[in-house]
């Protein structure tokens, strides 16, 4: 699907500090709608920090952010209103564990946007079917593998309708043989043409999947561009490097 | 003759169960938002609830019993301070189960229950309390065993439960041991009762991966 030309999310020199440390020093970027948006980088530079910082579960020290025309870093703002726009998944998935999977898909849906318990019902069926997952409805998250409590996670963030999805290393928790079934489901999310970021370090999934990729690194963009711009062409000798790095360990771009 | 005691002994026992039940109940009232205070309140809030907490934890209830009772302007009937104290007292010990409870919860779920767009509130209610209170049974069952017992102290202001009863029998019949001993099978059957019924709760609530089923995995490696 096309990227459009609609800005979905943007970010300006956004700026936080946990004690002496300055994790992000001034980062701007916009992603359009439809696109899909790769942010790596060696851990520790504030890739997970920039993420939270977008729907405020970390609060920004400085600079601002807007979802389409709302600056959501206005003190005026109803946070809660806007994180329903929003949908995150974590690295460690998360899950409500006394709440089976159509519960946790559910919740949401009738708490936060008020839906009727039938109305709630099918919509997480639908969206537990998305990701493959409808026969494991009425299974709790510690019967669930790791690759499954993922999937469950991506469908209780879609089941809100989101604007905009946040990956936080979503397949940093799993075991080799489950990451990709978790890659999988985002894959197909970006063909839709959902508008994601994802922070992750799946090299493959940044380069085949993704329309723009950001290297990151303390605290500042290092590099940003086309993943066949940025894996094939870095412009910047660190990039290279980090690139180099993984594939190494990885051997390459997986 | 201890059959003639016995409806003597029901109406004593009756009201030991509705004093247990009605400090439990007060207990839990104050003690589960003193343990959110604890958890999750601001700074000064955190000292209040812990002040509050060392201080009830500190005081003999038989003392507090005789300050509310007699020291202070008669508020409540002897039952009534009863109750109160011993609400009050047990708030505190729950408060503390309540707090371990809490902190056992994974805190990512938190955060995921707040970026789906819920208020701290829903969080507490939704995703915090469900857990706790399932993980506070065991710990619950051991303050009901603790407080049943306990209630006897109300003797010393003048409630008529279990232990008063059996006494004013005994002063009657002049048969200490046998009225005694009946006075402490009822305590241990009420012990099982109730600690029988929490299980009951324990198992109906039961998750799996959240409670009891770490007691099977505990049991197979160790």
């Amino acid at each position: 699907m096309a990227v459009s030309s609609k800005i979905v999310v943007r970010v300006e020199d956004l700026h936080k500090r946990y004690g002496n440390e300055e994790v992000l020093k001034g980062v701007s970027f916009a992603v359009r709608q439809g696109e899909a948006l790769a942010i790596i980088g060696p851990s520790g530079t504030g890739k997970s920090t920039l993420l939270r910082c977008i729907n405020r579960l970390t609060e920004p020290d400085r600079g601002r952010i807007f979802l389409e025309e709302t600056e959501i870093t206005s003190p005026h703002i109803d946070i809660n209103k806007i994180r329903q726009q929003i949908g995150f998944v974590f690295q460690d998935f998360n899950l409500f564990a006394h709440l089976t999977a159509l519960d946790n898909v559910r919740l949401g849906l009738m708490k936060v946007k008020g839906l009727s318990k039938k109305e709630a019902t099918e919509r997480a069926m639908h969206e537990l079917a998305r990701v493959g997952l409808a026969e494991k409805a009425h299974a709790y998250p510690a019967q669930l593998s790791g690759g499954q409590q993922q999937r469950v996670s991506i469908a209780r963030a879609l089941a809100m309708d989101p604007k905009l999805m946040l990956f936080d290393e979503p397949t940093s928790a799993l075991d080799p043989e489950l990451i990709g079934e978790v890659l999988q489901v985002m894959q197909h999310l970006a063909e839709e043409g959902m508008t994601m970021i994802v922070v992750t370090h799946e090299m493959g999934f940044a380069r085949s999947v993704c329309h723009e990729v950001i290297f990151m690194e303390k605290g500042v963009i290092v590099e940003q561009g086309p993943p066949d711009q940025v894996f094939l062409n870095p412009r910047q000798p660190r990039t290279r490097q980090f690139l180099s790095k993984i594939s190494e360990l990885y051997g390459g771009a997986r | 003759m201890i059959w003639e005691s016995l409806p003597l002994l029901w109406r004593g026992t009756l009201v030991t169960l509705e004093l247990t039940v009605s400090l439990l109940a007060v207990g839990l009232l104050v003690g589960v938002p003193v343990a959110l205070g604890q958890v999750y309140g601001p700074r000064p809030l955190v000292f209040l609830m812990s002040g509050y907490e060392r201080f009830f934890r500190a005081m003999p209830v038989l003392v507090l019993l005789l300050v509310f009772y007699y020291g202070l302007p008669p508020l409540l009937p002897a039952f009534g301070t009863a109750v109160l104290v011993f609400g009050l007292h047990s708030s505190a010990y729950q408060s503390q189960i309540f707090r371990g409870a809490i902190q056992a919860i994974k805190p990512g779920q938190i955060l995921a229950a707040r970026a789906l767009g819920m208020t701290r509130l829903q969080t507490m209610r939704y995703i915090v309390l469900p857990q706790a209170l399932r993980l506070a049974i065991p710990g619950w069952s051991n303050e009901y065993s603790g407080v049943l017992k306990d209630t006897s102290l109300a003797f010393a202001i003048g409630v008529t439960e279990l232990t008063r009863q059996g006494d004013q029998i005994v002063s009657r019949t002049r048969e200490p041991f046998l009225i005694f001993i009946t006075v402490a099978l009822i305590y241990l059957a009420l012990t099982y009762l109730g600690t029988w019924l929490l299980e009951l709760l324990e198992r109906r609530w039961h998750v799996p991966g959240l409670t009891g089923q770490r007691r099977e995995e505990h049991g197979r490696v160790i």
